[in-house]
């Protein structure tokens, strides 16, 4: 079991081609692997064992009868509960959805289902997408198997705690400013953010629509790539879905090579705020890719300092406007008024969302109802947008000088719970390096760069290319993965703690 | 809810200058949703033609209807309005149960269409009604609140929300102020609301019925002091679903606001809301209450930017407009400025091309139209259009008339029979025993018992004096009841009294 939970999707896809493994066997030891450990990682907020093995055993019977399947097909995967998903449990995190079973599958799922992906259940998650660390759930925090004690990023932490502590080979996150790469990074995994538009945005529950992207968790570039060829696609369903192929993300992956490509170390993000032993482990990445024959220039991106600012008015500004559909009529909790005899629509509406809504949930609904209200829109929604101009301009500058840029993708390690809980500042500063790309909607992937002297725990480094060419990512991502393996003598992952479920 | 006071319209007139502003809401008649697949068809069960984007479900997103782009640029080229090379929806955020998303996708500060005008005519002044703008946006759910008085929320035990209506397309096209119709401007504002349904009709994009709230007026207005002075504070009356409350309304409000006027009030910017059964409005949220919308670009849907040479396609589907209509007719048959306004001021255009159509000549269709059958239609309070005598029927007649099997006063018997639902004009002839008599030998002899009877004027006429035959006509006509051809009796009295 040990060595099924451990290998790559990849290689399982292999296996079952070949005839040594069945879907079967490979999804009940993922299932027995979350009954023994997610008692500790909290990862899971749902699990469906009875569901993920119907898949598998769909799988195994149309492989036996020599029918065609997808590459993937076989391989069990977990969802981010901010997917929807027909008949199981969708809370996207929040009290407001709990007892909510969605009568219908967002594409990306339909696509999971017809490549025959068992899907093993759905992952916790902060509250709506809403924060770095998962402790922003309304179920409670997943925690990082490198130390049970701390974060495992977020929002999409579950997804990375559950592949990074082997519950699961796949997973689907989602990113709006960081949620796939900032957890990747402090678990040790790979998270791949695409292009804005290039996987189909529907049956995601919105955070900020011109933000969000869904995208691959795993624990090899090639398995993101797999996974990510899978996603993508344009979806007509979508209005903002690329009408364009994916790129060829395996092949960039498996002729991966940087001799002569032109490496862009951005400025802005590094230096001071990020964590000694961040910046040490990134400026190692930057030599071994030196020494593969990469032209390393740092390029200045002087918007980004911006970043921050600007996302924290487009996010809640367009997150007030998602987030208004939760309001008891037709879904979801409902809660009657304290002492109200015959409540009116409204008074439940408002009843439900107090109940239902966590604090930093309340905090981004009044910080977006406030910078779109009448007399404040120029001066905050407006200049937001106009700083997202600039930070696209400032990419389009910096690719003209650099094929790809660099940069560490969170300025620190894993924290330890509470310690940035009451300062909503400090835990917004750990998504400093990912904000951008998502305002410009260019393509990301993080991959893990090695342990913080300092504190032992796993560090990322960001990839960054122009929109649509997200085969670029996966190219310089797979380079990093291949030398640092060389380099550690095994996976990082090799490496972390055993999570063994007694605690 | 009590009446206000009212001033009379007449000295309501005589001291302001009344200003409008016209809103119509259109259901466009697409077969799916404006954002969705979903039927639209009217009456369906509640809740029978829904899915997760227009119940506004955690994760649906909207696609935009092409066609419904297609109906709002036509309509927009049909007002002469410019289009815009591209243009986004907005978010109208406000939380409200039969709104699934609580915001609605609507176009805010840039529509598909704007700047056009349109022109419409009461009793023979031409009104130029300037159009602001036509845009897109969304209709919500339908609430029914159960348990009150008469459907109002106020006082209900519950409320039922059906979904059907939901992301169905509408089409808001908003006049810029109209000004300059001065005691007219209730019967203008009617006008145009018809003038508009027509247009929409002729169009196809919406089935405008009234009554089934595919169409919905909102009407402004507001009064000033003079025609240079600047405008008043107007109110939006709300819920005017039907061409005569239409006009109603706009008096209402003209005769209200000039009583508040009068009396050293100030008139509150404010919603009202219009009442069908007592003919009054009463107010509804004021300025100081209104929502804050908080539009901004919704962030699910591109841009649109409707192709030049889709713009010119859809341009060459337009319906010939009123004008070059009129002009092309007249020219056709051959018509005086004079003959032109009669017709199309009678409402009577289309018959009387219809029945030029089915064979009758120009001058010969007017006529009917505009005399015999104006004047019954009159009689019985219906439009022309009402009457059961159709183009096809009065070409029929004008056939018997130009074959000589009848002449024009047994023509008016036809009628009479076709009014009374006898068949056919054939038929009526045949039932009412009225065609000439054509017969030489038998209006040979009544002519000859003419000349015995009528010796004096006989005489005159061997005289030379052909006036004189007049008398023996009518003697003739009298004796074949109407049933000759009066100028075939003529001929043959001259003939026989010639020297
Ligand atoms: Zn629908």
């Amino acid at each position: 079991m040990d060595d099924t939970i451990r290998a790559s999707a990849a290689d399982l896809a292999a296996a079952m081609q070949a005839g040594e493994m069945s879907s079967v066997e490979i999804t009940q030891a993922q299932l027995d692997r979350i009954a023994e450990v997610d008692g500790d990682l909290h990862a899971f907020l749902h699990v469906d064992a009875d569901g993920a093995l119907a898949t598998a055993k769909r799988v195994d019977d149309a492989r036996a009868a020599g029918e065609a399947v997808a590459a993937l097909a076989g391989v069990p995967i977990a969802i981010k509960d901010v997917v929807v998903t027909r008949g199981l449990p969708t809370t996207c995190g929040s009290h407001i959805l709990e007892g909510w079973i969605p009568p219908y599958d967002a594409t990306i799922v339909t696509r999971l289902r017809q490549a025959g992906l068992p899907i093993l259940g759905k992952t916790n998650m902060d509250e709506l997408a809403m924060g770095s660390s998962t402790e922003h759930s309304a179920y409670g925090p997943s925690r990082n198997p490198w130390d049970l004690g701390r974060i495992p990023g977020g929002s999409g932490g579950g997804s990375a705690a559950a592949v990074a502590s082997h519950q699961a080979p796949l997973a689907i996150g989602t990113d709006t400013g960081g949620s796939i790469r900032q957890p990747a990074a402090v678990t040790g995994t790979v998270g791949a953010k695409p292009t804005y538009g290039g996987v189909s945005r529907y049956g995601l529950i919105a955070l900020a629509s011109s933000l969000d992207q869904a995208g691959p968790v795993a624990r090899t570039v090639l398995d993101a790539a797999m996974l990510h060829e899978l996603l993508g696609g344009h979806d007509p369903l979508d209005s903002t879905s690329l009408d364009a192929p994916v790129p060829a993300l395996v092949d960039a992956v498996r002729d991966a090579d940087v001799a002569g490509l032109r490496v862009g170390v951005v400025r802005e993000l590094g230096g001071e705020g990020y964590q000694r032993g961040v910046r040490a482990r990134f400026d190692e990445v930057v030599g071994l890719l030196t020494d593969a024959g990469a032209e390393v220039t740092e390029v200045s991106c002087p918007h980004f300092d911006y970043a921050l600012a600007a996302y924290y008015l487009i996010l809640p500004s367009e997150a007030s406007s998602n987030l208004a559909k939760f309001d008891a009529m037709r879904y979801g909790l409902r809660v009657p008024p304290d002492g109200v005899a015959d409540p009116s629509a409204e008074q439940v509406m408002a009843a439900t969302r107090a109940a239902g809504f966590g604090d930093e949930v309340k905090r981004r609904i009044i910080l977006g109802t406030y910078a779109l209200s009448s007399g404040y829109y120029d001066a905050y929604y407006g200049s937001a947008q106009k700083v997202r101009t600039l930070i696209q301009r400032d990419f389009a500058a910096a690719f003209d000088q650099a094929d790809v840029l660099l940069s560490p993708t969170a300025p620190t390690t894993a924290f330890r719970f509470g310690e940035k809980l009451d300062d909503p500042v400090a835990m917004y500063l750990n998504d400093i390096a990912t904000i951008p790309a998502n305002l410009a909607g260019v393509p990301g992937i993080s991959v893990p760069s090695g342990l913080a002297d300092e504190d032992g725990l796993p560090t990322g480094v960001q990839v960054l290319a122009p929109a649509r060419a997200d085969d670029r990512v996966y190219r310089v991502g797979a380079v990093i993965e291949a030398l640092l393996v060389e380099r550690w003598g095994g996976t990082l992952l090799a490496r972390a703690p055993s999570v063994t479920g007694t605690r | 809810m009590t009446a206000a006071t009212l001033l009379s319209y007449d000295d309501a007139l005589a001291r302001f200058d009344p200003v409008l502003g016209l809103e119509v809401h259109v259901e466009l008649n697409t077969a799916s949703k404006m954002f969705c697949a979903c039927p639209t068809t009217f009456g369906a069960a509640p809740n029978s033609q829904v899915c997760p984007v227009c119940l506004g479900l955690p994760g649906a997103l909207p696609v935009l209807n092409e066609r419904a782009v297609a109906a709002a640029i036509r309509i927009g080229l049909a007002l002469n309005c410019s289009i815009a090379a591209e243009c986004r929806f907005a978010r109208k955020n406000y939380f409200y149960p039969d709104m699934p998303k609580n915001f609605q996708t609507s176009q805010y500060d840039e529509p598909i269409a704007y700047d056009g005008w349109t022109e419409v005519a009461v009793d023979e002044a031409a009104y130029r009604i300037e159009i602001e703008r036509v845009h897109m946006e969304e209709d919500t759910g339908k609430s029914l609140h159960v348990g009150g008085a008469t459907g109002r929320i106020h006082g209900a035990s519950h409320s039922l929300v059906d979904y059907n209506r939901a992301g169905i397309p509408l089409i808001e096209i908003v006049t810029k102020p109209i000004i300059g119709t001065g005691a007219a401007a209730p019967v203008v504002a009617r006008a145009y609301v018809t003038h508009l349904r027509e247009l929409l009709l002729s169009l196809g994009v919406s089935d405008v019925r009234m009554e089934q709230g595919s169409l919905r007026c909102d009407a402004n207005a507001s009064l000033r002091l003079g025609q240079d002075a600047p405008f008043g504070t107007r109110t939006e009356t709300k819920n005017v679903n039907s061409l005569r409350s239409v006009e109603r309304a706009v008096r209402y409000e003209i005769c209200r606001q000039a009583a508040v006027l009068t009396d050293g009030g100030t008139v509150t910017q404010e919603t009202r809301h219009w009442h069908e059964d007592t003919g009054i409005t009463t107010p509804g949220r004021s300025k100081e209450q209104a929502e804050d919308y908080r539009y901004f670009p919704e962030p699910d849907l591109a841009p649109i930017a409707p192709d030049v040479a889709w713009v010119e396609q859809l341009r060459a589907t337009l319906p010939e407009g009123p004008g070059r209509r009129r002009s092309r007719l007249q020219a056709a048959w051959g018509f005086s400025d004079l003959d032109m306004r009669d017709v199309v001021g009678a409402g009577a255009l289309a018959l009387v091309e219809q029945t030029i159509g089915a064979g009758a000549a120009p001058a010969a269709a007017k006529k009917w139209w505009l005399t015999e059958l104006a004047r019954r239609a009159n009689e019985q309070g219906v439009e022309l259009a009402e009457l059961p005598v159709g183009p096809e029927q009065v070409a029929q007649v004008q056939a018997l008339i130009d074959t000589g099997r009848i002449n024009d006063k047994l023509a008016r018997s036809v009628f009479d029979g076709l009014l009374a639902g006898e068949g056919t004009p054939e038929e009526i002839v045949a039932a009412r025993g009225l065609e000439v008599v054509s017969d030489e030998t038998a209006l040979g002899a009544a002519v000859d018992r003419a000349i015995e009877a009528n010796p004096g004027a006989a005489d005159k006429v061997r005289a030379g004096k052909a006036a004189a035959a007049g008398a023996l006509i009518g003697a003739v006509m009298a004796e074949m009841r109407g049933q000759a051809d009066a100028g075939r009796v003529r001929d043959l009295i001259l003939a026989k009294l010639s020297p």
